[in-house]
């Protein structure tokens, strides 16, 4: 059997998502970014809310989602994702609504209209890409680069000293009453893939019940920004990212969960 | 005849708004408006028409709930005043970028820094210029009255519609305090049909997505989307210039004046005029467009213009630009929260204009 033979409708496993356009990816291979646009739109697929779905577009590497995602989308100011999320949700109460922001754009510019946005509870979804650095100018210091963590404006790692703290964003909105659903997950193996889908559902799904926000915070790969090779920024990510960034839910359902 | 009614100009647009249909408004205090939430607040427009309001955390975050609500094609604004209106330029720029409609209220007060609360006239270049970032204009609207803060606050958003383009009333604190007799337009239905090919609704299964966006990587095309702006902006100075001439059929000079300054000039021209100084009023309506040629029209046949602003003089230089060295044009204006006296303008005008 030849491989043209074996490439038949029939025998397809997986395709693209009608969510997703034909457009190619305009992200560095290897970054997490491209799954977490796929597994977005999965969701919005099989929940059959495409007509119903609008999304907000940040400033960063993915201000282009919205020629990928085959959805209605704005693209917002650096940083106020969440407030144009918060006009259009305002308006369209019954619309499904989601911003999708990187750390840059939610935690260091934007750091006011998350925080309003979660403590007003608005019905909305934060998808939260956290790669510790600013990928699209450069690989400069983020609000989320580690102490000790190289970037081009922390050439010989981030000193906490004279530079601040990274912030754990995350976890700070999710003791916000407003917060509905705050978790944090990964796509940089199957399993997580597969939970990190479970938690955007799960938070598309909130919408219905208008309790709140919900923030899905995905700790990423900047391959490109940190300098090494994909499969070595996913082992860099989960020596160093993780213990600073733990995996897991935060919030469910309105109750803090129980750190063991 | 409409409903009579003695209001505030604060609370006169917002009345204004909730008549014309407005979908939503988004706004942070700052005095001298802070009447515009408050009275809408009152109100509870959400009862009333189903409009939204919302206490936003900063005028950053309000504009961008406005652009989010324009992007759908709901009829949204904000107000605010000087230090908030600059907050909002970053995201102003990007509702004209996007081709947004939607409706902007700056009561104007003195700076620059904190300056003062009283009102002033100097955010013209600001208001009319662009403000933010890129080429862009605004419609911008000078109300001198009241009653026009509720009529613009509906011209104001027609007009934001028929261009898709923000429109902003530039007013200032007098406006925006005193209080005057006020005729109300009829309620007007808020919008219920959103099928403009623009406007985010949802993609369905027969139509491509919609991108609401100010952003085009690829140069060539962002010069073609600039330009199509640019013929928006003459389409808007061919069409839509608007001003008010008081006794200008035989003046020899004439003073240019906008918002509280024209109707303080308005006295200055009875008190010239029993003095034997044939001067007149040209107060423009629409500060852009501004009414470029009909100064130049009357340049041909005046001695001089006066451009009297609550300013260290913004408009005056349109003022030259219209007159193009035809004739004499000079500015007189007190700032930083003054407002000048009729007096003190009829001493300004004898002494920089009249011979
Ligand atoms: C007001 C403003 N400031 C700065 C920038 C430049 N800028 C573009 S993207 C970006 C950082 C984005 O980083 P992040 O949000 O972490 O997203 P990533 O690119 O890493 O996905 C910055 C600072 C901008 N576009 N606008
Ligand atoms: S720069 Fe980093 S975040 Fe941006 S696409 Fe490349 S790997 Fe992804």
């Amino acid at each position: 059997m030849d491989i043209q033979e074996i490439i038949q409708p029939e025998n397809l496993v997986y395709e693209r998502t009608q969510c997703l356009t034909d457009a190619t990816l305009s992200y560095c291979p290897g970054c997490g970014h491209g799954v977490i646009h796929r597994l977005t739109m999965e969701v919005i697929e099989e929940m059959g809310i495409q007509q119903d779905t609008l999304g907000v577009a940040s400033v960063g590497c993915s201000v282009l989602a919205y020629d990928f995602m085959n959805i209605d989308m704005t693209q917002a100011p650096h940083g106020r994702a969440t407030a144009v999320a918060t006009g259009i949700k305002r308006c369209w109460p019954n619309k499904f609504v989601f911003t999708y922001q990187g750390d840059g754009d939610l935690a260091a510019i934007g750091t006011a209209e998350t925080i309003h946005t979660c403590n007003r509870g608005e019905n909305l979804l934060i998808i939260f890409v956290n790669n510790g650095i600013y990928g699209m100018t450069g690989g400069q210091m983020a609000p989320t680069t580690l102490p000790g963590m190289k970037s081009s404006t922390s050439p010989y790692g981030r000193d906490v000293e004279l530079m601040g703290n990274p912030i754990n964003i995350t976890d700070m909105v999710s003791r916000l009453p407003g917060t509905y659903f705050a978790t944090r997950q990964s796509v940089h193996k199957p399993g997580n893939v597969r939970k990190t889908k479970k938690a955007l559902r799960m938070a598309f799904e909130n919408q219905k019940l208008n309790k709140g926000t919900s923030i899905v915070e995905i700790v990423s790969n900047c391959n490109s920004g940190w300098k090494m090779t994909p499969a070595e920024s996913n082992k860099w990510m989960e020596e160093h990212m993780f213990p600073f960034y733990p995996l897991g839910d935060m919030k469910v359902n309105g109750e803090m969960v129980e750190k063991k | 005849m409409g409903e009579l009614k003695l209001m505030k100009g604060n609370e006169a647009v917002a009345e204004a708004a909730i008549r014309a249909g407005a979908d939503a408004y988004f706004g942070y205090p700052i005095t001298p408006q802070s009447e515009v939430m408050e009275y809408l607040a009152l109100q509870q427009p959400h009862k009333r028409t189903g409009m939204v309001l919302l206490q936003a955390e900063s005028e950053i975050a309000a504009i961008n709930m406005v652009y989010g609500a324009a992007s759908t094609g709901k009829r949204a604004m904000t107000s605010s005043s000087s230090p908030g209106i600059s907050l909002k330029q970053e995201g102003i720029s990007y509702l004209a970028g996007a081709e947004l409609p939607c409706l902007i209220l700056n009561v104007v007060r003195g700076g620059p820094g904190l300056g003062t609360i009283q009102p002033s006239q100097a955010d013209y270049f600001q208001s009319t210029k662009g403000g933010g970032h890129g080429d862009y204009h605004l419609i911008v609207l000078a109300p001198s009255s009241v009653q026009e803060m509720a009529d613009f606050a509906k011209l104001g958003f027609e007009l934001a519609e028929k261009y898709r383009n923000p429109a902003m009333i530039l007013s200032d604190g007098v406006i925006g305090q005193m209080m005057e007799k006020v005729e109300l337009f009829e309620q007007q239905p808020r919008k219920s049909e959103f099928n403009e090919d623009w406007m985010l609704t949802g993609k369905t299964a027969d139509r491509k997505k919609r991108v609401v966006t100010s952003l085009d990587l690829e140069p060539t095309k962002m010069e073609k989307h600039n330009l199509a702006l640019i013929e928006k902006y003459r389409a808007m100075e061919e069409n839509e210039v608007r001003y008010e001439e008081i006794a200008c059929e035989d003046a020899e000079y004439i003073m240019v004046a906008y918002g509280s300054s024209a109707r303080i000039c308005q006295k200055t021209v009875q008190m010239a005029r029993e003095d034997g100084i044939k001067v007149g009023l040209l107060r423009p309506i629409t500060l852009f467009p501004f009414p470029k040629k009909r100064i130049a029209e009357l340049a041909n046949r005046v001695k001089g213009f006066l451009s009297v602003e609550m300013s260290s003089g913004q408009m005056v230089e349109d003022v030259k630009l219209a007159v193009n060295g035809k004739t004499k044009v000079e500015h007189y204006g007190r700032m930083g929260g003054m407002i000048h006296s009729p007096e003190q303008v009829l001493c300004g005008l004898n002494e920089f204009l009249v011979d």
